[in-house]
């Protein structure tokens, strides 16, 4: 993949999330933002990557990774759950 | 691997539907399952597609780090939710940060290392670590480990300068000359943690939404970048979506505030001023209890509930529902108004009322809100001050002059509850409290309410 591809990516996603973005209510904004916290846990995929260094230092460093991004990822859908089920209309 | 990246193209199809689906409350919590879909999705590939994977580190990871998660998300209460969101920004932060960095370690010294991926793992590791203290100084704030005042301390702004100055100098001459030296590696992680922390440490309390939304925001650019560095396009969209989404926050917040982002970070508003605190006018008000302010909404109609921190603080919640719902037992009409930056984090209080089962159509935002007050019989303040000053409309010399404001001193009464006459965050005096229609009832938001709430049994 070449850097233009990947740039093309960058921007549209740039463009599509500002574009769903705006649209969410004042009233789910927490949950926006803890549920968007659980999606930057995108980099347990990453951090799955870097597991296979063969060298100490990378496994050590994907092992704290991996801890950090499955927090985010488990909590962050979790408690975004824990939230959206408390929002009841009359 | 074609199939790996169909697999995390679906991934991010996903995660846009499901915060689409975060555009009404209806749908919202569809959305957020959607959302978990796709991550489980990208994770699944990762796991099956790449070779020499150690599977024991993964798990032992997977399984740490879900039960952390999953206690943070149980344990939580929804008053704490901004220390919450600030922790998990500094993880997704750190976790961009460390893949970067193993990234870094086990090309370095050989010919993959090109000036692409160097000037890029710098950038992840840059914003990752900055992300990781800063939002760990802003938990430490929410949290009350760190005190909530700005810290300031002389050449601070110099000494910002500096740090930024030679990360982006020594950044750049790294990228451009490939790294001979780990020092220099290392160095750009210290620099980058320290700023972090210095830039967070003079913000105030009331300025934390902001500061959440952008370390927010951070976390996604951090993501984002770690994307470049693996060429991985899961990591790019994700990352993308969160920057946004931390951006638009932050300017909301700003908006909500009518200050600058620069304002904010480097204004270390909220300091409190010894100088400019003696010619603070006397306020002269009226002090009431709870059997008068009952008496006052039983005659009323029309009751606007205004929330903020202190309401938070007091963990009223629940005792606010209960009020309302005496209220419209006895046949008035009650809505609640939400400023943008009431509480510590966007959505603060929606979240909280949502706790205490009130129905989110009653929570009106400012632009709905405002006209109401008009011929509101009674608006009841807990907790909130600098957000219901009316002096942001007129007086050029506050320090708040231009942020939109709730204007409930256009209703007929005016009922503040607060703990003391002390001034808001802004330090500034609140002249709402001694106007003609204001009434002051003093006291712990949840104590008052429930007396309240008992006063009004009584005279229904």
């Amino acid at each position: 993949m070449d850097m233009i591809n990947i740039l093309t990516v960058l921007i549209l996603a740039i463009f599509i999330g500002f574009e769903i973005i705006t649209k969410v209510p004042p009233t789910l904004h927490t949950p926006l933002m803890s549920g968007s916290n659980a999606i930057s846990g995108i980099a347990i995929v990453g951090a799955i990557i870097a597991t296979k260094v063969s060298g100490e230092v990378g496994t050590w460093l994907g092992l704290i990774a991996v801890i950090f991004a499955t927090i985010n990822c488990v909590g962050g859908f979790m408690v975004t759950d824990r939230m959206l089920k408390m929002f009841k209309r009359k | 691997m074609q199939y790996t990246n169909i697999a995390y193209v679906l991934a991010a199809v996903l995660f846009i539907l499901g915060i689409k689906k975060l555009s009404s409350p209806k749908t919202a919590r569809t959305g957020n399952t959607i959302s978990s879909i796709g991550m489980l999705i990208a994770i699944i590939a990762t796991l099956i597609s790449f070779e020499l994977l150690d599977f024991k580190i993964i798990a032992l990871g997977m399984i740490i780090g879900a039960i952390i998660g999953a206690i943070f998300a149980i344990r939580v209460e929804m008053t704490q939710m901004p220390q919450m969101v600030a922790i998990f920004n500094g993880f997704g932060g750190g976790a961009s940060a460390l893949v970067a960095a193993a990234e870094f370690f086990t090309k370095y010294g050989t010919s993959e290392q090109t000036m692409f991926l160097t000037g890029t793992i710098i950038l992840s590791v840059f914003v990752g670590t900055l992300t990781l203290t800063g939002s760990f100084i802003a938990f430490g704030k929410l949290q009350g480990f760190i005190s909530g005042q700005p810290i300031v301390f002389p050449g601070q702004k110099i000494l910002n300068a500096f740090l930024a100055l030679s990360l982006l100098g020594l950044g750049t001459f790294v990228t451009i000359s490939g790294i001979q030296d780990l020092n220099m590696f290392y160095g750009i992680i210290i620099i980058a943690a320290l700023l972090g922390v210095t830039l967070t440490i003079p913000i105030g309390g009331a300025d934390m939404p902001v500061v959440i939304s952008l370390l927010n925001s951070y976390s996604g650019i951090a993501a984002a970048s770690t994307g470049f560095v693996l060429m991985n396009n899961a990591l790019i969209i994700s990352g993308a979506l969160v920057g946004a989404s931390g951006f638009i926050l932050t300017s909301i917040m700003c908006k909500g505030m009518n200050r600058s982002l620069t304002n904010v970070i480097f204004g270390a508003v909220g300091l409190q001023n010894d100088s400019s605190g003696g010619e603070a006018k006397q306020i002269n008000y009226k002090s009431s209890t709870t059997d008068e302010a009952a008496m006052i909404m039983d005659a009323a109609d029309k009751v606007i509930i205004v929330p903020g921190y202190g309401l938070a603080v007091a963990q009223a919640q629940h005792a606010v529902r209960e009020v309302a719902e005496q209220l419209e037992a006895m046949g008035k009409k009650v809505l609640y108004a939400i400023h943008p930056v009431a509480g510590r984090m966007p959505g603060h209080m929606n979240v909280l009322l949502a706790e205490a089962n009130v129905p989110y159509e009653q929570l009106k935002d400012l632009d709905e809100i405002n006209s109401e007050f008009e011929d509101c019989d009674v608006a009841i303040v807990l907790g909130a001050n600098d957000v219901v000053n009316p002096a942001a409309r007129h007086d050029t010399s506050s320090p708040i002059y231009g942020m939109p404001i709730l204007d409930v001193d256009k209703s007929r009464t005016v009922i503040i509850n607060k703990r003391t006459m002390n001034p808001g965050f802004a330090g500034i005096q609140n002249e709402l409290f001694g106007f003609e229609n204001s009434i002051m009832v003093f006291g712990d938001a949840k104590e008052m309410l429930t007396a309240l709430h008992k006063d009004l049994k009584e005279l229904s």
